[in-house]
């Protein structure tokens, strides 16, 4: 029942992501015209730093050494990277690891909230508007469905914060956890970080109003299906039917959508924390972008990536769970 | 006449037997098509029939009138306004309380009805470029790799998988940030695409995967058609639908990506790329969100990003209408008068779809 090779396969495939996404920051970094190697060097020399000295230093930041020929380079950058040494910042003069490391938990609190609330709003409200199709709720929900997914999540906040921060007060404007309350299990300081990732989440439903359209075309397909007919015959009630029969079917197809709007949701984490001055992942690689940190943009880019890989890797293995019917099995070539 | 005569005769002067019997080689239709029919039928085919369909649902109606209406402000919009500029205006002017600036004026001086206006001409730009580019380049890619199988479709799929697997939004980021992409806004369209095939091409792919051992295609497959054939006369056009309907969604993805790149200021600002997402990082940076009576200043551009996004997706929802043939066949009238008790057979059909 269980495909192995399959499995084996699509690790293989991760791999493969992850050194065609090494090299093409490698690429990023060294090969291309005005590449930020060849602009950091001129930045060093320019503020009075002697060439050699200028390469030396850009050599311990970037782990790319700007004299060496290109493949020798791409060897010594690439095991740089597996043994997770991804350069050190310019700016904040410390290692890119360790500004992962503050940062990462954050972005995954807020995004792992957002994508559930999200998915299941989507999945119930979806499967309502298809049950009730044509009715009042039906055209009710559609609509509220079709605004929501017609909203930027970076509109929505900037509008949530308008409004329940600054006119309101309701929630705090900036940051990511209290200030004055010392860091650890207490009461204040969870409600706390909860306040502050209450407008990141709530932005980030956007994503149900797409997600519930999705669920409800499904559903309206299941529900032509003759084993419903049968069930209606047999007089189940209508929970049951919308739960165990409906709901089962028309979730399955969902599951691609749902794998795809997590890569866009880490990817939204940019101007999401932009908005809420939310130091996650997203925040600092936006602000190494606007000071032309190269170390620290392509090694936020590098775990940006990574945990997108990673997450739809876990994602795929555990479909076959979901889904009896999904193999690996490779179909006939033509 | 006489040629009509000599004609005759020369026919009965090849048939040795004498006989009278018509070789079916020479029958033609007995009904003539004239040049006129051709267009009516053109007409009703590419014209009436969509254009009935789309009229009958509200929802459908209010997005195609919406998407028009940006368009005729994209194209027809800058012959009649001009251009605003610093201090046309008294600053931040309410909006609907002076003609002169019906939607105000943000905290130079600058009206943004104008301001909106023209940026509706450089979106549509950027959505024209990045949804073509962004849809053909999924469709083709994931009808290949879906039909082929095999080793096609495990190079195909794997170029694929790592495009869907970069964050779209951060790739485009460095590469905005990294290449001389300047204020083109066509070369801002085909950069956002980049990130955003990846996925509709997986869709395109499974979605050819169901269909890839229809009766249809194993026949076609059969008679020996060649495969690009099969995949561009047979396969995509059976998926259209779903294709169209990722066309207006990647018109909004691009609109809201190509938004959030000006708003961060990732890419330069110049006078002839001002959008909706200037006028935000504008507004955002003189702390328009706290100073009282600059909330319009957001709320515009927010309003036309919602409005044509509304839009693409009403119209996406009606277009999917238009191209499934059985709602076709309710509106198209050649079609039910030649077609007769079928189309009604089919009618019937759709109804008890309907009911069930």
């Amino acid at each position: 029942m269980v495909n192995i090779g399959w499995r084996i396969r699509r690790i293989g495939q991760t791999v493969f992501t992850l050194w065609v996404v090494l090299t093409l920051t490698f690429v990023l970094v060294r090969l291309l015209p005005g590449n930020p190697m060849g602009a950091m060097v001129q930045q060093l020399i320019q503020q009075g730093v002697n060439p050699a000295r200028a390469r030396h230093l850009v050599e311990l930041r970037l782990s790319v050494d700007p004299t060496k020929p290109i493949p020798y380079a791409y060897v010594d950058y690439m095991v740089n990277m597996l043994q997770g040494n991804l350069g050190t910042s310019m700016y904040y003069s410390e290692p890119v690891v360790d500004i992962i490391a503050r940062s990462l938990p954050w972005t995954l609190f807020v995004l792992s909230w957002s994508l559930f609330i999200s998915f299941f709003m989507g999945v119930i409200i979806g499967a309502l508007m298809a049950y009730w199709e044509g009715s009042k709720l039906d055209v009710g929900l559609t609509s509220w469905a079709i605004l929501m997914g017609s909203t930027p999540y970076y509109v929505l906040a900037l509008l949530l914060l308008i409004f329940f921060a600054y006119r309101w007060g309701i929630f705090p404007t900036s940051g990511r956890q209290p200030t004055g309350v010392p860091p650890g299990f207490s009461v204040a300081y969870v409600t706390g970080i909860l306040r502050h990732a209450a407008l990141p989440v709530l932005s980030m439903l956007v994503a149900s109003g797409v997600a519930s359209l999705g669920m409800r075309g499904n559903s309206i397909r299941v529900l032509g299906e003759n084993y419903l007919r049968v069930a209606r015959l047999r007089g189940l009630s209508d929970v049951t039917i919308s739960t165990q029969y409906v709901a089962r079917n028309a979730v399955l197809p969902m599951y691609t959508a749902f794998l795809i709007s997590l890569g866009e949701m880490f990817g939204g984490s940019v101007v999401l924390e932009q908005v809420f001055s939310y130091r996650g992942l997203g925040w600092y690689m936006l602000s190494a972008t606007y000071q032309r940190d190269y170390p620290l943009m392509m090694g936020m880019f590098t775990v940006l990536t990574i945990a997108v890989v990673l997450a739809l890797l876990i994602a795929d293995l555990t479909y076959s769970l979901v889904d009896p019917r999904a193999g690996g099995q490779k179909s006939e070539a033509y | 006449m006489t040629d009509d005569t000599d004609s005759r005769t020369t026919d009965q002067d090849a048939r040795s037997d004498g006989g009278n019997v018509n070789s079916p080689f020479e029958i033609v239709s007995e009904y003539e098509e004239s040049r006129w029919d051709r267009y009516r039928k053109l007409y009703d085919a590419y014209i009436y029939a969509p254009v009935a369909i789309v009229w009958r649902d509200w929802r459908a109606r209010i997005g195609f009138t919406l998407v028009l209406f940006y368009i005729l402000m994209g194209l027809v919009g800058p012959l009649f306004i001009e251009p605003t500029g610093v201090t046309e205006g008294d600053a931040l002017v309410q909006p609907f309380q002076n003609w002169a600036y019906p939607l105000g004026t943000d905290n130079m001086g600058r009206d943004m009805l104008s301001q909106t206006v023209y940026s509706t001409t450089t979106i549509l730009k950027m959505i024209t470029s990045g949804a073509l580019f962004t849809v053909g380049i999924g469709t083709i890619v994931g009808s290949i790799a879906g039909y082929k199988g095999g080793v096609v479709d495990t190079i195909l799929s794997s170029i694929t998988d790592v495009f869907i697997n970069l964050p779209g939004f951060p790739l485009v980021m460095i590469l905005a940030a990294l290449l001389p992409i300047g204020g083109n806004p066509y070369m801002v369209g085909i950069l956002l695409s980049v990130g955003a095939w990846g996925g509709l091409a997986r869709a395109i792919r499974s979605q050819v995967l169901t269909i890839r051992h229809e009766a249809f295609v194993e026949a076609a497959r059969g008679m020996g058609i060649p495969t690009h054939r099969i995949v561009f006369k047979e396969i995509i056009p059976h998926l259209m639908p779903y294709v169209v309907i990722n066309l207006t969604n990647a018109a909004r993805r691009v609109i809201f990506e190509a938004v959030a790149l000006y708003y961060l200021a990732i890419l330069p600002f110049k006078s002839s790329s001002l959008n909706w997402g200037v006028i935000l990082n504008q507004a955002y940076q003189r702390g328009a969100h706290y100073t009282g009576g600059a909330l319009h200043w957001f709320l515009v551009p927010m309003a036309a990003i919602v409005g044509l996004s509304v839009g693409l997706i009403l119209l996406g929802q009606s277009l999917d209408r238009v191209f499934n043939p059985r709602v076709r066949a309710r509106h198209e009238r050649t079609a039910t008068e030649d077609g007769g008790p079928e189309s009604k057979a089919n009618d019937d059909d759709m109804n008890i779809n309907e009911v069930v």
